[in-house]
């Protein structure tokens, strides 16, 4: 589930607070919250929609790891589903790359 | 950063069709409405964009173009259907999907090309295509409320005429005044932590059932998928690569003593019965080189937990599990009446994983291609019939002769109880829907046990159980999923045979008297009736 907002790179644009289908987070006058982290569906869309990699969605999704914002930094997690996918700053791209045609046929 | 206004005063809209979700089905919905003339409004509880089973996923469609032997495909799909599906739905679902996939390709949604160069239209990556869809809909002139869930409908007593709920940002009420509702609200995942799973509650099973329409297939429940021990990520396809076994490294071996492999399909069993025995762990190792980087790039959510773990999936063991997915990728829902997703109630449409899809997919999942599909041509079609319908309503008037019609969660039948919290309601609930060993193999002693159990609870739920302000929303989230978990047993008791994702340990063969619909009508006493003859009033 969602674990870490970085207030290093969080630009406070609040666009994970809009796109969350979960509503986990709320606006302050600062940095965004995690305001009901049980409500993660751990889907991971906050991230690819933060326009500064600032999210972290950790893989377990019945409770928190604990897992720190340096070890993210440090294995240069921030934002690798993004790039995996092809979105930049928070817009879709690359799905004109899906290869899972070849899977499709494989999977025969 | 401004901090969001929290007026108390409510919102309240008029207009010809509103659309309740916005998934796949939703979207498609407003889109269709809107090209037929009708103002529409769109409310989803989450986010049209994110909301849903497909928009954090990568999903197949069931996509055959005209004169690739449609009607052959077709007769081949549903021999898998054990007898339920509805041919003439299923060919007309295929030829609709087709047309509103090209649609997309011409509204310039950036599809893969294949091999040859040709463009590939039969896949549809989650985030871009919702994305796609959310801008889209805007652009058609419909006003999209996110955050805004549904917590009941509104009757004129012969009629819907519209629905009210919460917007939740903001903290006040909503009602939107309309002469057609379109339920596009999912499925039921019994609160399993899977892709899409926290939103899908099965809010439209309750509020279609308050409102007189009957429910088919609830007893379809029994679909199960793999994931990575602890994660979210319920995507069968990679598993077609799998090996499996035990913790220490020893592999599991079928019923003819071969070592397992390939987790879909027809291993499936074998794998839920080693699990149901102890801990099961996998890899990856089917794959080669190039499947290894096809199946990286093109199913990269599959790939998350992994990374995040620390696990090659190709070459380390890791441990997996079963996550149940309700009628998200089983098949009952709201029972489709008429050929344009018409329910039984007057004014009232379905769409998507709301709408029982056995028409389309019978007693097997149409996880990965039908119900995408379905998601596509049901939404289209319940979008234009809402507005056609929206369209003879001119002189309806709105308001005054309104009721609500929402009761457990909102309206308890008699005091309130402490300590009866949503949390615990949908926990009692799971325990009885979610455990392999009751749900994957079913028995009657055991359904009639968990029947008797939900049912104490849905007592308490309906007498007792009631929120205030925002809570309202998880109050009637708790009433959706233990409603649909008593259907869901009610209907399984009922079918005294095995079929498809039904599996009944005390009647292990499918009887050919039972080749037809389970249907349920009403909400606390729950009538169960049987439809053999297909619809009749499919026009086209």
């Amino acid at each position: 589930m969602i674990e870490i907002i970085s207030a290093g790179r969080c630009v406070e644009c609040d666009i994970c607070v809009k796109v969350c289908p979960a509503n986990v987070f709320d606006t302050t006058d600062g940095l965004p919250v995690i305001a009901r982290q049980d409500d993660c569906q751990t889907c991971y869309l906050c991230e690819i929609y933060c326009p500064t990699d600032a999210l972290y969605v950790a893989e377990q999704a019945d409770g928190p790891t604990g897992i720190t914002e340096a070890e993210v930094e440090d294995r240069g997690l921030f934002g690798v589903y993004t790039r995996a996918l092809g979105w930049r700053r928070g817009k879709p791209g690359g799905s004109e790359l899906d290869t899972t045609h070849y899977l499709r046929v494989a999977q025969v | 950063m401004p901090k969001l206004n929290n007026s108390s005063d409510p919102l309240a809209l008029q207009t010809d069709v509103l659309i309740l979700g916005g998934g796949p089905a939703g979207a498609w919905a407003a889109l269709a409405a809107a090209e037929a003339g009708a103002r529409v409004v769109l409310a989803d509880k989450g986010y049209l964009g994110t909301s849903g089973a497909t928009a954090p996923s990568n999903t197949g469609t069931w996509c055959v173009a005209p004169g690739e032997n449609r009607q052959q495909n077709v007769d081949q799909r549903w021999q898998r259907t054990s007898g339920l599906g509805d041919k003439r739905w299923m060919l007309r679902s295929v030829d609709r999907t087709y047309e509103n996939l090209l649609k997309l390709a011409e509204w310039g949604y950036p599809f893969p090309h294949d091999e040859d160069g040709k463009l590939y239209i039969a896949n549809l990556r989650g985030p871009d295509y919702m994305a796609f869809m959310r801008r889209r809909v805007l652009r058609a002139g419909v006003t999209v409320l996110d955050h805004h869930p549904a917590l009941e409908l509104y009757s004129d007593g012969d009629a819907i005429t519209g629905a009210a709920g919460l917007d939740r940002q903001r903290n006040r009420d909503w009602r939107v005044d309309a002469k057609a509702v379109v339920l596009a609200t999912g499925g039921c995942a019994f609160g399993e932590r899977i892709l899409g799973g926290s939103t899908l509650t099965g809010d439209g099973y309750l509020m279609a059932a308050e409102a007189g329409a009957s429910l088919s297939g609830m007893e379809f429940t029994g679909k199960y998928t793999l994931a990575p021990h602890g994660s979210s990520l319920n995507k069968g396809l990679p598993f077609r690569w799998a090996t499996f076994y035990r913790e220490d490294g020893t592999p599991i071996l079928d019923s003819t003593g071969a070592p397992l492999s390939n987790g879909i399909g027809e291993r499936e069993k074998e794998i839920v019965n080693a699990m149901i025995e102890a801990p099961v762990f996998a890899k990856l190792d089917m794959a080669d080189p190039a499947l290894q980087g096809w199946l990286r790039q093109g199913q990269p959510n599959c790939f998350t937990p992994y990374d995040r773990m620390g696990v090659d999936p190709f070459s380390d063991l890791f441990r997996v599990t079963f996550k149940a997915e309700g009628t998200v990728r089983g098949t009952g829902g709201i029972r489709v009446a008429t050929s344009d997703c018409g329910t039984d109630v007057v004014g009232l449409y379905v769409a998507g994983d709301a709408a029982s899809r056995e028409h389309l997919t019978g007693a097997v999942s149409g996880g990965g291609a039908v119900n995408s599909s379905w998601a596509i041509a049901s939404g289209w079609w319940s979008g234009q019939g809402a507005a056609d319908y929206a369209k003879h309503q001119e002189s309806r008037r709105f308001g005054a002769i309104s009721r609500p019609l929402g009761e457990a969660g909102l309206r308890p039948a008699s005091s309130l109880k402490t300590g009866l919290t949503p949390k615990d309601v949908i926990e009692s609930v799971r325990a009885e829907v979610i455990p392999l060993d009751k749900n994957y193999y079913r028995n009657g002693t055991g359904l009639l046990a968990s029947r008797d159990r939900v049912e104490a609870v849905w007592r308490d739920v309906r007498d007792h159980l009631s929120a205030e302000g925002l809570d309202r929303v998880r109050s009637r989230e708790a009433a959706s999923i233990v409603a649909s978990g008593r259907w869901s047993l009610t209907a399984a008791l009922a079918r005294q045979e095995s079929r498809g994702m039904h599996r009944r340990t005390d009647f292990k063969a499918s009887n050919d008297a039972l080749t037809r619909n389970i249907i349920l009508t009403g909400v606390d006493s729950i009538r169960v009736s049987g439809e053999t003859e297909s619809r009749k009033d499919l026009a086209s």
